[in-house]
């Protein structure tokens, strides 16, 4: 995702000028938890993400959301293998920047954490990746949706987090399902990314008996998209699905509303931002677009009343993810009774439990069955979710804010 | 028929754009002979100062078309600032020196302020805001809005101002006696100097009106934009003849509509399927299926292979005269 290379660029850039001032503090506060009596059992649950540059923000709430969990279960006093266990979150930084990433999961692996909540970023997942599988610790991360990460054969890897090539047949089971296209037309920027999501996108439409256009392109700095679309206006689509980023599919917007072209907009991720209004303006009101995994406001009321009363704020973006993956760990260490490793693996496999984002449970490759992509719309300028799909079923947004607050 | 018309719509709309900025190119080349590659960053410029100006004042609830007036206001003076030092600080040392040394620095110039203005605004991209309401009309099914109507009467004015400038003026009279041969110019009492200055200013100041002209189009500016449009611009400057004024204007508006109808419709002719005795051969095409060859993301490649067909099959343009007569 290139949004998220260069928020890695930035924070790598960050990190460079203030290098020397930043490790202690993580160090300090990993220190601060660790020296707290453990009575019994000591458990450490790593949990990484970046604290300080750019998107700290978002890696403090993903902290947080681990840390609840971790509470939560000292507070109910859970007794493994006869023993009563006390967890300790071992919270480090990765400054969003893969070099420190990997060493950061060296820095786990030696202080002998039994699991790894994150990382935050893919471009900082991956990397780090190989170490933990090396040294046999599991690690779920709740908001890395890079198809790579599982795709490497490792056992121990997981995620709760859609990833980025299930967001395509979300987004085209929705436009089936609701718009009901006769025939669609798929543009894509030619990068990695959008012709990815353009292919899923054009494999479930076909699927689903739906014409789909031959393929239209551009490039990731196309701005003039007259061409392309003159040429489509001419063949009447219903709807356009445009894989790419939001600095060339705000203007591809601009432009088809100019030529008179009404079809639904529809977009994944890397359009799937406020920008869109800011680039294409009115023309922007009604596009569709999707984004991995569910908002946070949507995850379960119990999640998110704990979560309000322990931080006194609420949770920003991944937080019930990373709060589901700890707790997934922690659930699995008590099914196998015991908080080796090895021994737990197995247990973590096959687990079927209820977070506060609805049920989970994992595949071969670690990533999780019928993970949830949102659909959203424009609506006066901002996003706004309409709905989400799950396991190719589309559930209104309402309905599914129900369900989740009902599950608890 | 609609979908040609339209073609033809967006490519003169663009074209009188690159037209507007070919103009810069070809007035310096006309008169020293110099290929200012740093011309694109100028417009550049022109359109990052205006986006600027208008994000800024958008919120204060003056008439859109003052607001953009203003931007575009401030943009002209700025890049006519550009376009001086540029020539002062850059090209002027360097006048008499062997052709290669200036035609290196244009490169240098044009790095140096890109880089300068992602320094000053980032590489994010720059929205235009929403505040013109821009109306689509229909004519015989293609539609045309009011800012590609605008486009296409502040380029004509400019073409029609600058032709009456160089032809009908003592100023005029000047430059073109200039790049008759500056030496005899100079003996007739001409300050070769101030008219070259002069060349360069009006030069930028029309490239910062293409980069309002440009970005308002798109709604999109960036740091990097100055680069490709200036290849292009330069490409129909070459097309037209290179140093011709009205060539400039001809193979601008020439290259619009050539990327326009190219990109409308390679994908149309290089889908292999429609030709009987391939279309048995690849297995893509069973069942109404296709296989192109190359799409519309080759729109921009249009430019590019005009420029190597004009310097293969006429060198000097279609409206140029002599090449390389002068040293």
């Amino acid at each position: 995702m290139t949004n998220k290379l260069s928020i890695t660029l930035i924070a790598a850039a960050v990190a460079l000028i203030g290098c020397g001032e930043q490790k202690p503090p993580a160090k300090a506060e990993a220190t601060a938890t660790e020296a707290a009596p453990a009575p019994g059992l000591e458990v450490r649950i790593g949990h990484v993400a970046p604290l300080t540059g750019g998107i700290a923000h978002l890696g403090k709430d993903n902290e947080n959301g681990a840390r609840l969990a971790i509470d939560e279960a000292n507070a109910a006093g859970i007794k493994i293998d006869g023993k009563d266990v006390k967890f300790t979150l071992v919270a480090e930084d990765d400054q969003a920047d893969p070099k420190v990433g990997s060493t950061v999961a060296q820095k786990l692996v030696d202080a002998k954490v039994v699991g790894v909540v994150g990382h935050l970023n893919s471009g900082t997942s991956i990397p780090a990746s190989p170490i933990y599988n090396q040294a046999g610790i599991p690690v779920i991360s709740g908001s890395a949706t890079n198809p790579k990460l599982t795709e490497q054969g490792f056992k121990q890897q997981f995620r709760v987090v859609a990833r980025d090539d299930q967001q395509g047949p979300a987004i085209a089971s929705y436009l089936a399902g609701e718009k009901k296209p006769k025939l669609v037309a798929v543009i894509d920027d030619a990068t990695a990314y959008g012709e990815g999501i353009a292919n899923e996108v054009e494999k479930t439409l076909k699927a689903a008996n739906i014409k789909v256009l031959p393929r239209e392109k551009g490039t990731d700095k196309t701005t003039d998209w007259k061409a392309v679309l003159t040429k489509l206006r001419g063949r009447k689509p219903d709807a356009i699905f445009y894989g790419g980023m939001d600095a060339t599919g705000g203007p591809l917007l601009k432009q088809g509303r100019e030529l008179g072209i009404k079809a639904v907009f529809t977009f994944g991720d890397g359009a799937c931002t406020d920008k869109m209004n800011e680039l294409a303006g009115q023309a922007a009101e009604g596009m569709l677009c999707s984004q991995a995994g569910i908002p946070p406001q949507a995850a379960s009321k119990k999640f998110l009343e704990a979560y309000k009363k322990k931080f006194n704020a609420d949770p920003i973006l991944y937080a019930p993810f990373t709060y589901d993956a700890t707790n997934l760990l922690i659930e699995a260490m008590k099914k196998a009774n015991s908080t080796d490793p090895k021994a737990y693996l197995a247990e973590l496999q096959k687990l079927s439990f209820t977070g506060s984002t609805g049920p989970i449970s994992f595949d071969e490759k670690g990533d999780r069955k019928d993970a949830e992509v949102t659909i959203f719309t424009m609506k006066s300028g901002k996003i706004d979710p309409i709905a989400v799909v799950k396991g190719g079923k589309t559930v209104a947004y309402d309905e599914f804010l129900k369900t989740m607050g009902g599950a608890k | 028929m609609d979908t040609f018309l339209q073609q033809v719509i967006n490519g003169l709309t663009a074209g009188s754009v690159y037209a507007v900025v070919a103009l810069g190119y070809t007035m310096v080349y006309g008169i020293i002979q110099l290929i200012n590659f740093a011309h694109g960053e100028v417009v550049m410029i022109g359109a990052m100062v205006a986006f600027t100006i208008i994000n800024a004042l958008a919120p204060a609830g003056l008439p859109p078309l003052a607001v953009v007036l203003i931007g575009a206001g401030c943009a002209v003076p700025v890049c006519m600032l550009v376009g001086y030092s540029m020539e002062r600080l850059a090209y002027r040392p360097l006048r008499g020196a062997p052709r290669l040394a200036p035609l290196i620095t244009a490169i240098g110039v044009s790095i140096i302020l890109q880089h300068l203005a992602l320094m000053i605004w980032s590489r994010n991209i720059m929205a235009f805001p929403q505040i013109i309401e821009s109306r689509t009309y229909f004519i015989a099914g293609a539609a045309i809005t009011t800012v590609q109507i605008a486009i296409l009467a502040i380029c004509l004015g400019l073409m029609g101002a600058l032709a009456i400038l160089v032809y009908r003026t003592p100023l005029g009279t000047a430059m073109r006696a200039t790049a008759q041969d500056p030496q005899v110019a100079g003996l007739m009492g001409i300050d070769v100097n101030r008219v070259i200055a002069a060349t360069f200013v009006i030069g930028a100041a029309l490239g910062a009106v293409a980069g309002v002209l440009f970005g308002t189009y798109y709604g999109i500016a960036q740091y990097t934009m100055g680069s490709v449009l200036g290849l292009k611009a330069f490409s129909a400057a070459v097309l037209g003849g290179i140093g011709n004024i009205p060539g400039a204007m001809l193979g601008g508006v020439l290259l619009g509509l050539v990327e326009a109808l190219g990109a409308g419709y390679i994908g149309d002719f290089t889908d292999l399927c429609q030709y009987g005795f391939l279309a048995g051969a690849i297995s893509a095409c069973e069942g109404g299926g296709h296989f192109i060859l190359a799409g519309s993301n080759y729109q921009d490649v249009f430019a590019f292979i005009v420029l190597i067909l004009v310097l293969v099959l006429r060198p000097q343009g279609l409206l140029g005269e002599r090449v390389g007569a002068r040293a």
